[in-house]
């Protein structure tokens, strides 16, 4: 783009006035000032988040994210700790908040990752044009409708089936000692987070699909193999780039997932067991996330505060990590594949 | 095998002679495409069903009154007003900061490592959950000298909640859509454009304003319609940076400024302290407000597609 511009002898009158306070230089200055204010606020929100939730880290050091005691009960001492500030109390195990954000996570990317697959396979390749024209606003709608809705349709229909058909009296009794199950469960809680993640999986891998060359899938079909192999050894292989985008992406959002979470998954601090086998799903936990909406109100108390700051603050370093992370594996791999998202 | 079209479709080919395995993973897709459908049509029908049974038109004209007696509680007024005044300040200042930095960074973009720093701060903004930039939000605006713009306790005390600071917070997570939208629009522009714009003597800044940005008003549109749908889908942010109170409390006097000022609700935190999970407990009117607001984003998705009618469909709502 040519940097200078020659000032011609005759300006159109409405572009001399325009010209007078809006001069090419201040123009390029006050957008590059709000450029940097926006830089300057993400910045700050990283330094306050942690300035804020240091105290926290600092008292509990790196046993912060270790287990050890209820963290229920922890997080009760802290919001009852004494008004002389040599008196807070600090100490907090995070371990269980931690691992249910691990789990329902790590469920609901990985089921969700072979649903988006399958489905973005389906979308591009196998469905009838007429389903396909179904799907994609399906897709869209699925996208977009609110956590609050989904958490609703989970605490008034899920929990209370759950409850009732899968919690049985011995299940219930194995595990009274520690935990009571109600039926807001990793289970539900995967279930949902997974259906609201779909939605942006498919449409990543779906866009990179149908960027994959069609000389490359036309020379598989020239060669005799059928369309489910061209699909899967040459189209999937090629997009492996947006399949890893799509799951950091997704990753993402069911790490920062609040307020559905809050609802259906028990709002118990509790580290689910895997070795009570299928009881495992059926197990409360409570996500970082979820446990920050649901103790908003104690904020002001300044020891229970800064504990809430510091889970904040180890979601944001999450995300943070995960959008490097992500753009780190995708750049090796855009070259070997095409559409790359 | 004459068009080009069926080229990776061979002739006679058949589902039934495929192996074993390809054959489970064409099922497979079958599969999940129809439980998308099945998921999707669920939800909405439910919805629906529970929405429509109990929706009064009353609802909508009555405001939100603190009561255990379901028929004395009172409609969303309130939360109806608070969607759409959360969703026009977030809005307003999402488009007015995204397109901003889209031009400069589409635009101007030097230093250009000062404007891949901003990109990358689009980013990571993109990628913070809502209840953190929430509980950011509240960090600003209690501090003491932001207290003109929130809730004020008689001693002086800032709550740091009020319609200007969740609408302000809820316009970050709208940036990133109206900036990622309105940075495709741009950069489908041909160059040649600008070269003519130039060429009869139009400044950058002028040809920006009278020739780019009209030209890119069907993608800022897309990405504003995304961005009002998100914002008004957001819980968390509400729910810390408004408060639980029902109804729109203003707080001071001078007149418009004063709602803004003071706390109230939206839909969504109506559904939220209406379910099992709040304090409210009346399903019913959960299940209504769910159902307009249900009404109110696929409207917007709606309108997203009528803008981007007929052009090269993006995956711009992703983010």
């Amino acid at each position: 783009m040519s940097s200078t511009v020659v000032e011609p002898a005759l300006r159109p009158p409405r572009a001399a006035a325009a010209g007078g306070p809006w001069s090419d230089r201040r123009v390029e200055l006050a957008l590059a000032a709000l450029g940097v204010a926006l830089l300057a606020l993400i910045a700050g929100m990283l330094l306050f988040v942690f300035g804020k939730a240091w105290p926290s880290f600092a008292n509990n050091g790196p046993a912060w994210f270790g287990a050890g005691g209820s963290v229920d009960l922890q997080l009760q001492d802290i919001f009852n700790s004494p008004a002389n500030p040599k008196d807070y109390e600090y100490k907090l195990r995070a371990w269980p908040l931690l691992y249910g954000t691990a789990i329902t996570t790590a469920f609901a990317v990985v089921f969700g990752l072979v649903f988006a697959l399958l489905s973005a396979l389906f979308i591009v390749e196998f469905a009838p044009p007429r389903v396909r024209r179904v799907l994609e606003p399906v897709v869209r709608l699925l996208a977009a409708v609110p956590s609050v809705i989904y958490g609703l349709i989970g605490i008034l229909v899920l929990v209370p089936f759950v409850g009732k058909n899968l919690v049985t009296q011995s299940r219930e009794e194995s595990v009274a000692f520690v935990v009571q199950l109600t039926g807001a469960s990793i289970l539900v809680a995967t279930v949902i987070l997974t259906v609201m993640i779909t939605p942006i999986m498919i449409a990543i891998i779906t866009d990179a699909l149908r960027a994959v060359p069609r000389s490359w899938t036309e020379g598989g079909a020239a060669l005799g193999v059928n369309r489910w192999r061209v699909m899967w050894t040459i189209s999937v292989r090629a997009v492996r780039p947006a399949i890893v985008a799509a799951a950091v992406l997704a990753c993402a959002r069911a790490l920062g997932e609040a307020i559905m979470l809050s609802m259906v998954s028990g709002s118990v601090g509790f580290a689910p067991n895997p070795l009570d086998g299928f009881t495992f799903f059926l197990e409360p936990t409570r996500p970082l996330a979820a446990t920050i909406v649901d103790n908003a109100e104690g904020l002001s108390v300044k020891p229970f505060g800064e504990t809430i700051y510091a889970f904040a603050a180890v979601l944001l370093l999450s995300s943070v990590f995960l959008s490097v992370g992500g753009w780190l594996i995708r750049r090796p791999l855009r070259r070997v594949g095409a559409g790359a998202a | 095998m004459s068009a080009p079209a069926t080229a990776a479709k061979p002739p006679r080919e058949r589902v039934a002679d495929w192996p074993l395995a390809d054959r489970v993973g064409y099922g497979l897709c079958w599969a999940a495409g129809g439980l998308l459908c099945v998921i999707a049509g669920a939800i909405v029908l439910y919805i629906l069903v529970q929405g429509l049974q109990y929706l009064r038109p009353e609802l909508l004209f009555s405001r939100p009154e603190v009561s255990l007696d379901q028929s004395e509680s009172g409609g969303f007024l309130d939360p109806l007003l608070g969607t759409f005044m959360i969703t026009s300040i977030g809005v307003v200042i999402a488009g007015i900061i995204g397109v901003s930095v889209a031009v400069w960074l589409t635009e101007y973009g030097r230093p250009a490592g000062l404007a891949r720093a901003v990109d990358s701060a689009v980013e990571v903004v993109a990628g913070t959950p809502s209840i953190v930039l929430a509980i950011f939000g509240l960090l600003i605006f209690q501090s003491s000298g932001l207290g003109f713009l929130s809730f004020t306790a008689e001693g002086g005390g800032v709550f740091g909640r009020s319609f200007i600071a969740a609408g302000t917070m809820m316009s970050l997570i709208a940036l990133p859509l109206v900036v990622g939208a309105t940075r495709e629009a741009l950069s489908t522009i041909p160059r040649h454009v600008r070269e003519a714009s130039y060429a009869l003597g139009k400044t950058r800044a002028a040809t920006i304003w009278r020739v780019l940005l009209p030209a890119a008003r069907p993608g800022i549109a897309t990405g504003l319609a995304l961005g009002m749908g998100r914002i008004a889908g957001d819980t968390a942010i509400v729910v810390i940076l408004l408060g639980a109170a029902g109804q729109i409390t203003p707080q001071g006097d001078v007149a418009p400024f004063n709602v803004l000022r003071g706390t109230g609700s939206t839909l969504t935190s109506y559904v939220y302290n209406n379910s099992p999970a709040g304090e409210g407990n009346a399903p019913q009117k959960a299940y209504a407000a769910a159902f307009v607001l249900l009404l109110i984003v696929i409207a917007l998705n709606f309108v997203v597609d009528l803008v981007a009618r007929g052009r090269r469909g993006g995956v711009q709502w992703i983010r």
